[in-house]
């Protein structure tokens, strides 16, 4: 069985929370403590309406104030698939976490509420989607019950979301009518809805192809960690632990390490210390050389005749997070990529994206907490990275703030 | 403007038609991935092993990721003197087997060079407690990194976690300041005397872990399978019929058959009754079962409703 990863985002209130808690609930997949807790949960807050948000708001002060500040994971099965269900939160505030959430998604659901439309919100969260690559995009209108399960309602903001879809080129896009609360069209078709033929939304969910997505075609392996047992029988053994971002290498495979430069064949490939033939994507091993050359944490192995860019200049894509500071031209980070850190100084912010229109607007002197903006910058070491659209884990990376130690941007590179 | 999407090429396509990896493969790949980074990131990691399932796992993942080198990091054990004496007797021979290196402090040794009041009474715990001794342990030995074997899916304050949870000098969780966490780079950079608790086994549920100990044939103690014992029968619970735990007037002694699910404290760990004596039979009642681990086995969880987010707060796993 396979695995989807998914996150619900748009805006605060939108039912996001409430979606996860009905899609658990009508797969079964809520036990019956949980459920217990929640119909207690419930009873305290409101008039005693069963509240499936409670599910993922599992936090005090998110009770309290009925939002969700953080996302949530849940896990979840049906006969077909297994699930990692990512809540984000709706909250302008809170957006990094949404970014946090979004960043390992295969698949987002975009809630949109049927009585408001498009929302800043909306727009923030699809470009944020979209940037970081997300192949499958949702669109779940919600809360159909609000406004008489409308086919006009639905098709009208079905209508402005392709609008603003199509200035982002997402790739591949459903958009469903449904009701969060009732359970119309998330695992069981709606009965109030009989003018939509399409999918629920489960059904989606279980077939849409995630395997494809990943890129297979370009050798990439970052160093993790050298193991080197120095024993008397594994004297000379050297192995890189590490793992296959993106497509494979075999016994045999001519490789070349970055940034050095320097090549070698792969003698071998461990898994828990026994030999395998082939290594792919996403799959965590060890690789011998054949030659002995300096190897360290945070370079590459690439295969030979398909090369990333190794650069000092980057331009990248980047969301800022830090709430106390602004990001400006001149400021100094550190650049996480892969396994590699290097200092960095920021050259230029090129121009930021307005949440709104999507337009560049240029001239912009400083980036505040939630603004999505071109950048150049220049590391002190060589990177040696792909374009993310193309290869999305060797093309990302994070700004660290050198004091105080905390993730503070979302890079992609371009 | 337009942020373009690179298509997949036709090679990719065809690629594509391959089968998708299976899951448990991923978790593991996922969970080996992290290991190696603490090893990779921190200078002075600590693995803590309470001789629980899910620490086992952590044992046998960190085993995998290293191999065939030693696994670079102690295990620590904050020992309560309430644990089942069949986990420590699996702790000590598994540490001995893999010839790892092997840290127990004592809760015991806290409260009395602390003077910590104990607390009494029906349900009284060391839960609480054993974060006094895992800080202290923390300073001694300057861990900055200490991997557990916290899952998401065990209770929903934890659902909220970080992979890497970044502890103040105080070892205390902000769950309104978590650190942004991004793909898979982990930010591990701290100050000194802060600490990151890394959690590789975030993404498992509970069946993952049950499937990957059958798939990987990892022995476990065998208070996981049914056995007679005698218990205390206590508000609907069983528990294990020690001196440790405070009789209570209402307390009624039986013997039953029964098999732990999870494994803590015998102060709060409940038996479930059952008669499943090999790890197949287990996975098939917990596939069935309708009520959760901690909801069918825990006993501190249930006194309020944040109760794990609280203590957690407080510096705890
Ligand atoms: N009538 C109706 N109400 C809904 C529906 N879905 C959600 N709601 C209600 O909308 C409110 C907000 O729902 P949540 O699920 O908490 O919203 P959210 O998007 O998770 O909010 P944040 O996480 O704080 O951004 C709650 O009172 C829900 O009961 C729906 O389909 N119909
Ligand atoms: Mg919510």
């Amino acid at each position: 069985m396979d695995l989807l990863r998914f996150i619900t985002a748009g805006s605060v209130d939108d039912g996001k929370s409430t979606l996860i808690g009905r899609l658990l609930y009508d797969t079964k997949n809520i036990l019956a403590d949980q459920m217990e807790a929640i119909e207690r949960a419930s009873k305290t807050r409101n008039a005693g309406e069963i509240d499936l948000a409670l599910l993922t708001d599992g936090l005090r002060s998110e009770r309290e104030q009925g939002i969700t500040i953080d996302v949530a994971y849940k896990y979840f099965q049906t006969p077909n698939r297994k699930f990692i269900s990512i809540d984000a939160p709706g909250h302008i505030q809170y957006t990094r976490n949404m970014v946090t959430g979004a960043s390992n998604a295969d698949l987002a659901i975009i809630l949109v509420d049927a009585r408001h439309g498009v929302v800043e919100q909306t727009r923030r969260h699809s470009l944020i989607a979209s940037m970081l690559g997300i192949p499958h995009v949702i669109v779940a209108v919600n809360k159909m019950d609000l406004v008489g399960n409308s086919e006009d309602a639905f098709l009208q903001i079905a209508k402005s979301y392709k609008e603003l879809a199509e200035k982002l080129s997402i790739k591949d896009l459903t958009i469903i009518p449904v009701s969060a609360l009732n359970g119309d069209n998330i695992v069981d078709r709606s009965e109030s809805m009989t003018w939509y033929t399409g999918e629920t939304l489960l059904s989606v969910l279980e077939n849409v192809n995630v395997l494809k997505d990943q890129n297979q075609e370009d050798g990439r392996f970052a160093v993790q960690y050298v193991i080197r047992p120095q024993t008397d029988e594994l004297h000379d053994y050297r192995g890189y632990a590490g793992r296959v971002q993106s497509g494979t290498f075999k016994k045999g495979d001519a490789i070349k390490v970055l940034p050095s430069e320097r090549e070698s064949k792969i003698a071998k490939i461990e898994f828990g210390g026994n030999e395998i033939q082939e290594a792919s994507v996403l799959q965590s091993v060890t690789i011998l050389l054949e030659d002995d050359i300096d190897i360290s944490r945070g370079d590459t192995i690439v295969t030979v005749d398909n090369s990333p860019i190794v650069s000092q200049d980057i331009e990248a894509l980047v969301c800022w997070m830090d709430d106390k500071k602004t990001l400006k031209p001149g400021n100094k980070y550190v650049l996480q990529h892969g396994t590699a850190r290097s200092r960095c100084s920021i050259r230029d912010i090129e121009y930021q994206i307005d949440i709104n229109s999507y337009e560049k607007l240029d001239e912009v002197e400083a980036l505040k907490l939630n603004d999505v903006a071109r950048i150049v910058l220049r590391t002190a070491q060589p990177i040696a990275y792909d374009p993310y659209q193309k290869n999305r884990a060797n093309g990302a990376a994070i700004l660290i703030d050198e004091t105080s130690n905390v993730t503070v941007g979302a890079c992609m590179i371009e | 403007m337009s942020i373009s999407v690179n298509e997949a090429s036709d090679i990719q396509r065809e690629i594509s038609e391959r089968s998708a990896p299976d899951y448990l493969d991923q978790l593991e790949a996922e969970a080996i991935y992290i290991m190696r980074e603490v090893a990779g990131q921190f200078e002075r990691p600590a693995l803590l092993f309470s001789g629980g399932k899910d620490s086992i796992t952590l044992v046998h993942l960190a085993k995998k990721a290293f191999a065939p080198g030693k696994i670079p990091f102690p295990l620590v054990h904050v020992d309560t003197g309430h644990n089942f004496i069949e986990a420590i007797e699996y702790r000590d021979e598994l540490a001995e087997q893999i010839n790892a290196k092997l840290i127990v402090r004592y809760v015991e040794d806290t409260i009395k060079a602390k003077g910590l009041k104990e607390q009494t009474g029906k349900n009284a715990s060391r839960n609480w407690l054993q974060t006094f001794t895992l800080l202290d342990t923390i300073e001694e030995f300057e861990f900055d990194a200490c991997i557990g074997g916290a899952r998401r899916d065990e209770e929903k304050a934890r659902a909220k976690e970080r992979i890497f949870s970044f502890r103040d000098e105080f070892g205390q969780w902000d769950p309104k300041r978590q650190r942004p966490e991004l793909w898979n780079l982990f930010n591990g950079r701290i100050q000194k005397g802060e600490n990151v608790r890394v959690f590789p086994i975030s993404n498992w549920t509970e069946l993952d872990v049950w499937a990957y100990l059958k798939r990987e044939g990892i022995a476990l103690p065998s208070i996981y399978f049914a056995h007679e014992r005698e218990l205390i029968l206590r508000d609907g619970k069983l528990l294990n019929n020690t001196p440790v735990i405070e009789p209570d007037p209402e307390d009624q002694i039986v013997t039953r058959q029964v098999r732990f699910r999870t494994v803590g404290d015998m102060t709060c760990t409940a038996a479930v009754e059952s008669a499943a004596a090999t790890l197949d039979e287990v996975i098939a009642e917990i596939t069935i079962s309708r009520i959760s681990e901690r909801g069918e086995t825990r006993i501190d969880d249930q006194q309020t409703e944040a109760a794990m987010e609280d203590r957690k707060k407080g510096g705890y796993f």
